[in-house]
């Protein structure tokens, strides 16, 4: 996964609440075996006109906020609260990711989109209600306009220089931080998992006796 | 010191190893698979060489993409086909028990994970789909993950958790008859709102939880997740156990009685302390309707959809007036008012077989008016679909003008060929009435099977009370 330290982006902003994983990228676009392809998907039912569920041409809706001119390019999405709600499909973090995005601006995610964002280099901040309505008001007055991220001083400047502190917990920071491989570090505790197990299969046997054991 | 919620003590029974950052490496007992989420977590696996840690901790099955129809030609839509087809393979190359589209016990991954017994009580159970809150209904800890830790379950058998704050959702009372689950999840989320719950586990409690069947508590566990909470449970009791007792892979005998004891330490106790209690009166509430874009916006059967103008909080009257302009509807308009085109009747929140009655009695001897397009009943599993026809039931939805079709999610979020046309509302029992969720610029309205199936008859929404037989 790419490491993120810093990162300075343009911002678009999406100015609707309880944006779905559905409407990030619809169900039809999830039947791929692969990682890759999302990227154009994104918002599919928004971004383009009349829309059908099939893949190929489609015309852009020049009113969908993503389409405009100025915005072209842009990496950091501000939103509205509960963002990614919905189903757990990580294939909205692939999407976003694969069409430029490396951070997203909210006053809340669902727990399951936010949670994907960290295995996937995408940093998602959480900034109060006023602060997320404050940057909408300097995004929507000026075009160009540019924030600069950095995780390791937990610190975003905004365009005309006001420092912004947000929180994040440690092990998301580390992670994004060191670009790290979670599956890796989870196997270095790998004792203490069979020393789990042994002691479960002690307690509750039961738990052991799976589909793959009944079926033999 | 204060005694353990529910929630606290099936954290605590699965914790491995605690980071000093606070992260906790949480066991996984069941990982449940299907083919949508899944592909890329078993490709991680192979470019890394990696074994799965616990094989016998999964079970899989194809149920997003599969058709509802007829099955002897295979799927016709070949990048479906591809996506099962990898998973019947990566099913294969791993050893990972899988019941295939043609197997009589395929269903709906939440529907056939408590009918095999595969979901126990003190379970940590995991799958990559946000539904799978559906099975703390058991006393299980049960919730959604991404791709990247379905990988991460399938190579370690844990997961980097971070602890949930803890809600109680108590309710008191009874629910009246002809008054279901669903519509108690539905008056729940209207109440607390699609993010009341964020950040906690719900634990829901009460005499009106207790008294649902586990059919009934599985529906609202399963819903829970469209309040913000990704883990919904019920603790167990009497109920709990009966529903267990035989079921393919429970334990058996000495084994069984062994774990009944161990089960029944799986509720909170009596000095808990929860962060947060809502309360509500099962015995007040009526049919619930959803009339616009977020499961948050629900009525009563004789409610009034909202006016913007009477929404003080300028995000939130933005989202109705956007919801009503997309379900083409107007303030002041009652469900009664919203004619129906198709009607579904299915999905992990109801497609069980105490659903599937619930219909049927309201179908019996009547017809589908002729104004709706489509009425389609799709059972959750292969199993419940023949318990059904040997109950006759097939006969009552198909005489009455409904077609009877195969196990699968279907309708719900249309990923197979069952959709929407644009412009169209239905009458669901699915979840998420999201823009295009079931269908390109189809409008969902959520209810209980019984409401679906009233309105189905008359052609808009109803009360399914009149319908009903038995009050």
């Amino acid at each position: 996964m790419e490491a993120f330290t810093q990162h300075r982006g343009r911002v678009v902003p999406l100015d609707r609440a309880n944006v779905d994983t559905d409407a990030i990228i619809p169900k039809q676009f999830l039947k791929s075996v692969k990682r890759t392809g999302f990227g154009e998907s994104l918002f599919h039912a928004w971004r383009y006109l009349s829309p059908s569920e099939e893949h190929g041409e489609h015309r852009l809706n020049p009113d969908f906020v993503l389409n405009h001119p100025h915005h072209q390019g842009a990496s950091i999405l501000l939103a509205r609260q509960n963002f990614g709600c919905g189903s757990s499909r990580e294939h909205a973090v692939w999407a976003l990711g694969e069409a430029g995005f490396r951070v997203v601006i909210a006053p809340s995610y669902s727990e399951i989109f936010f949670s994907n964002c960290f295995k996937n280099g995408l940093l998602p901040i959480v900034l109060d209600e006023n602060m997320v309505d404050q940057l909408f008001q300097q995004v929507e007055a000026l075009r160009g306009y540019e924030l600069m991220v950095d995780l390791e001083a937990r610190q975003i400047e905004t365009h005309h220089g006001q420092r912004i502190p947000f929180e994040i917990n440690e092990f998301h920071r580390t992670c994004l931080l060191e670009g790290l491989d979670e599956i890796g570090l989870t196997l270095q505790h790998r004792d203490e998992i069979e020393a789990y197990e042994a002691r479960r299969q002690e307690q509750a046997p039961w738990l052991f006796h799976g589909p793959a054991e009944a079926a033999e | 010191m204060a005694g353990k919620t529910l929630y606290d003590k099936l954290w605590d029974d699965h914790v491995v190893h605690r980071n000093p950052d606070g992260a906790v490496l949480l066991y996984i007992d069941r990982h449940l698979v299907h083919e949508v989420t899944s592909p890329q977590a078993f490709e991680g696996l192979k470019i890394a060489g990696r074994p799965v840690w616990r094989v016998d901790s999964m079970l899989a099955t194809a149920d997003h993409n599969v058709p509802t129809t007829d099955r002897s030609q295979g799927i016709q839509d070949v990048v479906s086909r591809i996506q099962v087809e990898t998973l019947d393979a990566n099913c294969r190359d791993f050893g990972v028990v899988e019941f295939g589209m043609n197997d009589p016990r395929q269903g709906i991954v939440h529907v056939i994970g408590p009918e095999q017994g595969a979901t126990l009580p003190g379970m940590t159970v995991v799958c990559g789909d946000s539904h799978t809150a559906t099975h703390g209904a058991f006393g299980a800890l049960a919730f959604g993950i991404g791709t990247s830790e379905v990988e991460h379950v399938m190579a370690t058998q844990c997961l980097v958790q971070h602890r949930m704050k803890n809600m109680l959702v108590r309710v008191n009372g009874r629910l009246s008859p002809g008054v279901t689950a669903k519509d108690l999840i539905l008056a729940i989320i209207g109440r607390i709102g699609t993010a009341g719950a964020t950040g906690y586990a719900i634990e829901f409690g009460g005499e009106g939880i207790h008294a649902l069947s586990m059919e009934g508590r599985m529906t609202v566990c399963n819903m829970a997740i469209e309040a913000g909470a990704r883990s919904g449970m019920v603790a167990v009791d009497d109920v709990t156990i009966e529903y267990l007792a035989d079921r393919p892979y429970s334990p058996k005998g000495a084994m069984f009685e062994r774990a009944v004891k161990a089960w029944r330490t799986l509720h909170s106790d009596p000095d808990a302390v929860f962060d947060q209690v809502v309360e509500l009166d099962a015995s007040r509430l009526a049919p619930q309707v959803t009339w616009g874009t977020s499961p948050e916006m629900v009525l009563d059967v004789d409610g009034m959809i909202p006016d913007p103008q009477q929404e003080p909080d300028p995000t939130r009257r933005e989202g109705i007036e956007r919801a009503l302009i997309y379900m083409d509807l107007k303030p002041g308009m009652r469900p009664a008012d919203i004619k129906l085109d198709r009607v579904f009747i299915g999905s992990c929140t109801n497609s069980r077989i105490e659903d599937l009655r619930a219909a049927a009695e309201v179908v019996r001897g009547r017809t589908v008016a002729p104004s709706v397009r489509q009425a389609m009943v799709v059972p959750g599993s292969g199993l419940i679909k023949r318990q059904a026809e040997q109950e006759g039931l097939d006969r009552i939805f198909v005489d009455a003008g409904f077609e009877w079709r195969e196990p699968g999610c279907s309708m719900c979020l249309a990923m197979n060929a069952d959709r929407l046309g644009p412009g169209e509302h239905c009458a669901s029992t699915s979840n998420r009435n999201f823009e295009g969720r079931q269908g390109h610029g189809g409008r969902t309205h959520l209810v209980s099977p019984p409401m679906a199936a009233a309105a189905a008859v008359a052609g808009h929404f109803v009360d399914s009370r009149q319908y009903s037989t038995t009050v």
